[in-house]
């Protein structure tokens, strides 16, 4: 077959997906914002996506923190640079390791239980039966946990970051014997608010993208078991590979010169 | 085409139907790629009728009846609900029609994150905005009418037998009162005694409330004791519809051998003998 035409489709193919996705998105944000509201679910979801990833996020953090300030010593010792230990766990947490950690954390957690549980839903015709009691799935389904990943995740992430940043400071401190509290000047000296801001704008976007891809992918989910362990999977990579993507185009967006 | 089956519909008003008819279908095709499902469907509900869907497995059944409730869009034809054309309905306009409606779905479809009153009360809850209290009052009294006590409305889907969740979903049908409900084998599952109670709570919702129904049942004995009319769905079309008390006299073979069951005839089952 003709190279380019190949090319052609697997283009068209990309673009309709694309297309597809976008529709679906705006569909279930436009959602977010007209009554009636679910508050029982959106709470529901907030608790599920906000409380119960903590531990997860929380244990995340702390040892991406410790690894940082271990990595950064051994690293940094070899040009007398061991200073900038502290500046190094402080700038990386908030603006990288937290919000990208978290937020693949909870595609984990989050992404593949919100796939499998709106497949189950589409392939049992539970999705049919919301559309026959005259109650919108985007509205009843979709947008509580797109509302949830996009406030709950900045959260997660300023959490992961002070549990990150004090899991630098106690290997630092009690493994690397710095200096208590010229260690703690020396992590808040560099630090600007962007760095955190920009962290949780990340968060957020992430927090979206996560919570989007559950929903899209559990929506279309195919019949059958088979079906709905596709979408899951497809979900979680999906929306890991989206958030790397993001991940790069808001570094660009806040800091590029 | 008519042919194959006397007295089936393609005219304007296929026979038998009484008072005006608040479903009325005409000429429905629904294809999945190339497989044609449905070619061609004219059915009427009239009002206060009930109307039994008999056919094969996998002729296309439910998929009539999502078509009715806009789960499925037809390629092709009209389905009017009391005089106004559906097809292509969305959002709010669909919402206003499937409010006249109360549907069972093969699988039950509970929703499993709720608990059975919750799941029978959800029109009531969602779409009528009733208070929780007094909805779950009147999702008590309806799980009566179908033989669930109050000791279960506190379970959860997944804690359920099968026929008893075919059950909660019938009360979850007829819980918001609808004007038209549909029956997807509402008594398959179901011990002979439990069915007998459904076929009768299906005559008192269509007698004594004033429904109109559309069921689909593989059950003959069901089927001759719910429904005024029967339709047998064949290759994609209603190939006989008539008044019950005339499918022993029909002279349509093709619904002659499904009444009775018999493996020799002009349906064709696409098995290999052993
Ligand atoms: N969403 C779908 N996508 C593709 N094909 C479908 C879909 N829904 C139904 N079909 C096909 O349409 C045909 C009719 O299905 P339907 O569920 O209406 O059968 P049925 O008459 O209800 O059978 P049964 O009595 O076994 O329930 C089947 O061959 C099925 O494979
Ligand atoms: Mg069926």
């Amino acid at each position: 077959m003709n190279f380019v035409a190949l090319i052609g489709r697997a283009f068209l193919g990309f673009l309709a997906t694309a297309g597809r996705l976008v529709l679906f998105a705006l569909a279930g944000v436009s959602h977010i914002f007209r009554p009636p509201y679910y508050y029982r679910l959106i709470w529901r979801q907030m608790v599920d996506i906000g409380y119960y990833s903590l531990p997860v996020v929380g244990l995340t953090g702390l040892f991406a923190g410790m690894v940082l300030a271990l990595q950064s010593y051994t690293g940094f010792a070899r040009f007398s640079a061991e200073g900038a230990v502290a500046t190094v766990v402080v700038l990386s947490m908030t603006r990288e390791l937290g919000p990208v950690l978290a937020g693949l954390m909870v595609a984990g957690r989050i992404g593949a239980s919100i796939a499998a549980e709106i497949g189950t839903m589409r392939v049992t015709e539970q999705i049919d039966a919301l559309t026959t009691l005259a109650t919108n799935p985007f509205k009843y389904l979709v947008a509580p946990r797109l509302f949830a990943g996009i406030t709950m995740l900045p959260i997660l992430v300023l959490v992961a970051d002070i549990i990150g940043i004090f899991g630098g400071y106690v290997v630092s401190v009690y493994k690397l014997e710095f200096n208590a509290p010229n260690y703690l000047k020396r992590s808040w000296e560099f630090l600007e608010v962007i760095d955190v801001v920009s962290g949780l704008v990340k968060a957020s976007v992430f927090g979206f993208l996560v919570t989007l891809m559950g929903c899209y992918q559990g929506y279309n989910s195919k019949r059958g078991a088979q079906g709905v362990g596709a979408a899951t999977t497809n979900a979680v990579v999906a929306s890991s590979i989206l958030i790397l993507i993001f991940n790069y185009i808001i570094t660009e967006l806040f800091f590029s010169k | 085409m008519n042919a194959r089956g006397n007295g089936s519909g393609n005219g304007p008003a296929p026979n038998g139907s009484t008072g005006a008819p608040v479903i009325r279908m005409r000429d429905v095709h629904k294809a999945f790629g190339p497989k044609k499902v449905l070619q061609g469907i004219d059915l009427d509900v009239g009002e206060r009728e009930s109307v039994v869907i008999i056919g094969g497995s996998g002729t296309g059944k439910s998929v009539t009846l999502k078509c009715i409730l806009g789960l499925l869009e037809p390629d092709k034809g009209s389905i009017k609900v009391d005089g106004e054309e559906v097809v292509g309905l969305t959002g709010q306009a669909r919402d206003r029609i499937n409010a006249k409606f109360g549907m069972l779905f093969q699988g039950a479809a509970l929703f499993d994150s709720l608990s059975i009153w919750e799941n029978v009360a959800f029109g009531l809850i969602q779409g009528r905005g009733m208070g929780r209290a007094e909805a779950k009052k009147v999702a008590i009294e309806k799980m009566g009418m179908v033989g669930l006590g109050k000791h279960v409305a506190d379970l959860f889907p997944a804690e359920m037998s099968v026929g008893m969740q075919k059950r909660a979903g019938l009360a979850r049908a007829i819980a918001a009162d609808p004007e038209i409900v549909f029956f997807d084998e509402p008594t398959t599952g179901l011990d002979p005694i439990m069915a007998d109670v459904i076929n009768e709570l299906i005559v008192h919702v269509v007698k004594d409330v004033g429904c109109s129904a559309l069921t689909i049942t593989h059950d003959m004995a069901s089927a001759r004791k719910i429904a005024n009319r029967v339709a047998m769905l064949y290759e994609g079309r209603i190939i006989w519809a008539g008044p019950v008390d005339q499918i022993d006299r029909s002279g349509n073979e093709y619904l002659d051998q499904f009444i009775h069951g018999r493996p020799e005839g002009p349906i064709q089952l696409q098995v290999r003998a052993l």
